[in-house]
């Protein structure tokens, strides 16, 4: 079946472009091959005299290149010259005889905007679906089909970089407003509006456009001097976004300077060298390992053969707190459901209401919903201090003080009022869910749901069952961690989960350096440009010491003196030194700003910063405990798949993508060597660093975890 | 039975937001947000699936000229499907008697199964107007056709056109303001200052015990701040549980300073506020789970001429309401009568006891009325409908009598049975 097909009317040939047996129109060499199929029988056509393109998708325009064939290829002049091939076709589009248009509704991103940018006249729709972007960084390589030469040809140099340099995508009327696009419409004439202008096109020529940009555009866009500068800044901010660890915002950068400063032929060229190099690079292999990972969780619900999610139109919240607030505005935010929310009184809840809207305040100050959208939403909020209201909830999701007793009184409270297929779902970081649900008369539907904080920033949740809840409850808490767009893994009921077991030890070991005399700044420094968004000190005064102490002991409970956290922190504890929200912690705070180091913290500690230590051994102390643990872990079963681990630490602690995750890690330094690294560290620093079974039989048996 | 062709309709629940004087702590928000409040939380207390909701009937006096039918944006409120056609009503003080006689009448006829009526209104937010003249110039300005003509049109502006206009509460027919007519009826009836300083407190203190056993409270949805550092409203704010009538007799007269007796005290205030009561016809309720608190039985509407006795038209409606529901004064065993003034009340009774009933006090507004309680215009018969048929309920009483006199020399009754 093909995927182009085209029927002429009064000299317009309007085209579909409809990629069989697929949920989006993904360009590949069959795509390519019918394009150009297409382009030689429409010119040979007398009949057609201008070209309307359209997507048959309902939602979706051209979602990019096929990531599929993308992902096969073996080596750097592979790539170019599938660099090269875009650039040719689209190439033969923008020099094509007839004029054509075309009609973007839906995504219409990397390859499907360099497509449309090929094209002679472009509309878009106003619909919120209608993206225009080149998200191609995220996936470590380039717009290499022609896209880092087209648009800043656009739209300027300036505003070509913020696009390509992120990976961003525009909505219509910003898309509009850069020049992107030249016109907007709703979806009901999409159309007729592209048919008709290619028509006009066809009658009077191609439009010229109208530069935009004002007169900075001229400053700094319209001349060698003005763009020099331009370069100079974005390079500037790529590398401390960076820290040099991602090559494609530079070459991407090299490849729009290139062509803006030697023409589009030799920028085409350099496009597609710096694209080959990129694509069989190491980073671009993670980033799109991730991407794939991250795809397919979406569609796992961590159970075999799981029955569809339960609809939740209702979600009753008991904890009006940080947690429970913050679930609320991202429930109402995300999924637009109906959010109850209940606390032990009504000031709590006031709060709580208004924290969870501050959530929505932030969309409507960001643009992203309209005055009429945004009340929509705050009238989705409310509250009590009874369970009124909750007997039409489809799930509730309790996050009250994190106390076994507490927790199991909320639970029973919920039972005797909730309707009969409701899911309850805890919210705890350290509580065992088998423990809770003991009370419960049906524990079949009681799961654990653990948000990270702040919950509408935290990308991830961990879903967690225990050994009662059925299949049906899973999908449900699955499905709904979805609606909250959050990537959700579903991770065994053992202490600590997955993402707090294996960033115990590390935050440990953070501890252990700064007792020996490792200053905090260059813990954190060293963890920083390793990859992590912030090093484990701050990340300790972010969480809160006494969240991280509690934490601990639980680990240290469970899992014995090898997960002990220092016993030198809870001096700080004591001494009210909680970190970000109270003012003090290891850090100095004024005005919500973090400072440097509070010096004051090292005489608490009993230690003098003493340097020295190199930051190599920095790196491998904490990472090294960590993956000892995560192995561990792995062996117990806590997540279902290495790609379940990696992608909670990658989402929900920040660990590097461009490393891939922590097991991806493992296997990149070899079980060979993390063994014998461990071993030595084990004769140093003592047995928390022995090397577990599990690492112990992969180095033996000279296995990885991804095959 | 009083409707013999048609479906008993029963009240299944009700609640209001705390009624609040005007400018204090409601005075942020706008009729319609109380509204959506008052009917949200009687969804929330009941369980009700929204999509069983057929109409929604609000009752409002003055309008915002911004959200003209409150009722549907009642009905637009993101718990309920789009789909429910919903309006809103206007008779003056008996406004949500009105939405809910009106719930009645399509539920009794079969056209709905299940009705939210309520009324709002929000006194902290009238619409403020330009002067005629302003408004005559910016219209003529609107279709001027050049700019010249347009400003030629502005130079007629004079600063006095500037003063803008408050809506008054005063009778477009004959220019009286409420509490005149309050004052006039006093007069006519010989209602003396002290009598109707008792009966403001007595008002006070029947509704500061209802509020102090929950009674009231119960009824009442609490509003929640809008801002960091709002304070939370749980109960009515114009109760004064320790009034006197040394500190009442203290109040110069309003309406007339020198022979007057009607003074701030023993008048209803100006307030916030809204009620929703949910309706549902006998079969629909049974069939849904819900235990009727009572059921309406009979009502009916009267009208005086505004330039006589404004306010006594319940003496004319309240026969009617009785004769229709077929029974008499003397079985009543609960009866709500609206408080616009202690004057107007004592009128009322005046006048019942002049058709030869016994007035029981005992039995009338035993939570107390308007005039302590407050009365925003169209939220007040829905408050009256809830804490009736409350009362009813744990009284166990048969037959309930609901007196609302209205702006206009309107009047609306309403007979609600228990079993």
């Amino acid at each position: 079946m093909p995927a182009i097909t085209w029927e002429v009317t009064d000299g317009v040939a309007v085209v579909t472009l409809d990629c069989p047996g697929a949920p989006v129109n993904v360009i590949s060499q069959a795509v390519k091959d019918e394009v150009y199929a297409m382009l030689l029988a429409l010119e040979r056509d007398p009949n057609v005299r201008a070209v309307a393109f359209f997507s048959g998708k309902a939602d979706n325009f051209i979602a990019g290149a096929d990531i599929e064939e993308f992902v096969r290829l073996k080596s750097a002049a592979e790539a170019e010259q599938l660099s090269r091939d875009g650039q040719a076709m689209l190439d033969r589009v923008a020099q094509f005889s007839k004029p054509i248009a075309v009609g973007v509704h839906g995504a219409c991103l990397g390859g499907g905007l360099e497509f449309a940018m090929a094209c002679h006249y472009r509309i878009a729709t106003d619909h919120p679906k209608t993206q225009l972007g080149l998200p191609e960084v995220q996936l470590g390589i380039l717009p290499g089909a022609s896209g880092c030469q087209r648009l800043p040809r656009l739209i300027g140099a300036r505003a070509a970089l913020d696009i390509i340099l992120a990976g961003r995508s525009e909505r219509a009327a910003k898309a509009l407003r850069l020049g992107m696009v030249d016109e907007v419409v709703p979806p009901s004439i999409l159309k007729d509006v592209t048919i008709a202008a290619a028509r006009r096109m066809a009658d009077r020529g191609v439009m010229l456009r109208r530069r935009r940009g004002g007169l900075m555009g001229l400053l700094l866009d319209g001349n060698p001097l003005g763009r020099l500068l331009v370069f100079r800044l974005a390079r500037k901010q790529v590398l401390s976004q960076t820290k040099g660890n991602y090559p494609a915002p530079l070459a991407a950068l090299e490849a729009v300077r290139h062509g803006l400063t030697h023409g589009m032929a030799a920028g085409l060229q350099r496009e597609a060298r710096l694209f080959g190099e990129l694509a069989v690079g190491d980073v671009s292999r993670k980033l799109v390992q991730i991407f794939f990972a991250t795809r397919d969780l979406k569609k796992d619900f961590g159970v075999p053969d799981a029955p569809p999610p339960g609809d939740v139109r209702r979600l009753g919240i008991v904890g009006s707190g940080f947690m429970g607030s913050g679930i609320a505005g991202t429930a109402v935010v995300q999924a637009g459901v109906d959010v109850r929310l209940k606390d032990a009184d009504l000031p709590r809840v006031a709060k709580g209401i208004l924290a969870a809207r501050a959530i929505v305040d932030e969309r409507l100050t960001r643009r992203r919903i309209s005055r009429y959208e945004h009340a929509r939403l705050v009238a989705l909020l409310s509250g009590g201090d009874s369970y009124t209201g909750f007997g039409g909830a489809g799930l509730v999701i309790e996050a009250v003080f994190e106390e076994l007793e507490v927790k199991r009184q909320v639970l029973r409270d919920c039972e005797s009022i909730l309707p009969a297929g409701a899911v309850f779902a805890t919210n705890t970081s350290t509580i065992p869910i088998a423990r809770i649900a003991e009370v419960s008369r049906r524990p079949e539907q009681v799961i654990g749901m653990h948000f990270f904080s702040p919950v509408a920033r935290m990308p991830l949740l961990e879903v967690i069952p225990s050994g009662s809840t059925a299949p049906q409850t899973v999908s449900t808490a699955v499905g709904f961690g979805r609606r909250l767009g959050k990537t959700v893994i579903v991770v065994r009921d053992a202490p600590g989960f997955w993402v707090n077991r294996i960033l115990g030890p590390y935050m440990n070991e953070a501890a252990h350096l700064l007792l020996s005399g490792v200053g905090a700044e260059d813990i954190d420094r060293a963890m920083v440009r390793f990859g992590f968004p912030v090093g484990p000190i701050t990340l300790l005064d972010e969480v809160g010491l006494d969240v991280a102490q509690h934490a601990g002991e639980v680990l240290e409970g469970a899992f014995g003196e090898r997960l002990a956290p220092p016993k030198a922190l809870a001096a700080l504890v004591k001494d009210g030194r909680l970190g970000r929200k109270a003012g003090k912690g290891f850090f100095t705070y004024r005005g919500g700003k973090k400072g440097p180091v509070d010096s004051s913290v090292y005489p608490l500690l009993g230690v003098q910063p003493n340097g020295g230590i190199p930051t190599a051994d920095i790196v491998q102390r904490l990472m090294y405990a960590m993956l000892n643990e995560a192995a561990r872990a792995v062996a117990e079963g806590v997540v279902h798949t290495p790609r379940d681990g990696d992608i909670g630490a990658i989402y929900g602690f920040g660990f590097p993508p461009f490393r891939g995750g922590p097991l991806r890690y493992f296997d990149d330094q070899g079980a060979d060597h993390v063994y014998a690294d461990l071993s030595r560290l084990a004769e140093r620093l003592g047995p928390r660093f022995e090397p577990c079974p599990a690492i112990v039989e992969l180095a033996r048996a000279r296995k990885r975890f991804y095959p | 039975m009083a409707f013999p062709n048609g479906r008993r309709v029963a009240i299944v629940a009700g609640c209001r937001t705390p009624f609040c004087k005007a400018g204090t702590v409601l005075k942020d928000a706008r009729a319609v947000d109380l509204a959506r409040h008052a009917a949200r939380e009687l969804i929330e207390r009941t369980n009700l699936d929204p999509a069983k909701v057929d109409e929604v009937i609000f009752g409002q006096v003055v309008a915002s000229p911004l959200v003209p039918n409150i009722a549907r944006e009642v009905s637009l409120l993101p718990q309920f499907p789009k789909e429910i056609p919903a309006f809103s009503v206007n008779r003056a003080c008996a406004s949500s008697n009105q939405a809910i006689t009106a719930a009645h009448d399509q539920i009794a006829q079969g056209h709905a199964d299940v009705i939210l009526a309520g009324g709002a209104e929000a006194l902290s937010d009238i619409p403020i107007l330009a002067s005629r003249r302003l408004s005559d110039i910016l219209v003529t300005a609107s279709k001027a056709r050049t700019l010249g003509a347009r400003l030629a049109t502005f130079a007629r502006i004079r600063p006095r056109d500037l003063i803008p206009v408050a809506p008054a509460i005063a009778e477009p027919s004959t220019g009286q303001s409420m509490g005149q007519s309050a004052e006039k009826m006093a007069k006519e009836n010989r209602i003396t200052r002290d009598a109707q300083d008792r009966w403001t407190l007595r008002s006070h203190q029947l509704a500061a015990k209802g509020t102090a056993d929950g009674r009231l409270t119960a009824e009442i949805a609490p509003w929640l701040p809008q801002r960091a550092g709002g304070e939370v409203v749980v109960s009515d704010n114009g109760i004064r549980s320790d009034t006197t009538l040394e500190q009442m007799a203290k109040l110069k007269p309003v309406f007339d300073r020198r022979y007057g007796s009607v003074t701030a005290a023993n008048s209803s205030p100006l307030t916030d506020g809204a009620s929703a009561v949910l309706l549902m016809a006998e079969d629909v309720a049974r069939a849904l789970g819900y235990e009727a608190l009572a059921y309406i039985r009979s009502y009916s509407v009267a009208a005086v001429d505004p330039g006589w006795q404004l306010l006594q038209a319940p003496v004319w409606a309240v026969p009617k309401a009785l004769e229709r529901a077929g029974i008499q004064w003397k079985d009543l065993g609960l009866i709500e009568i609206h408080e616009a003034f202690a004057s107007q009340v004592l009128s009322n009774l005046q006048g019942f006891a002049g058709k030869g009933w016994e007035i029981n006090e005992e039995i009338i507004n035993v939570m107390g009325g308007s005039i302590a309680i407050g009365h925003p215009f169209g939220a007040t018969g829905g408050r009256l409908f809830t804490t009736l048929s409350n009362e009813m309920k744990r009284r166990d009483v048969q037959f309930g009598l609901i007196s609302v006199c209205a702006q206009g020399g309107m009047a609306s009754a309403v007979v609600l049975e228990r079993r």
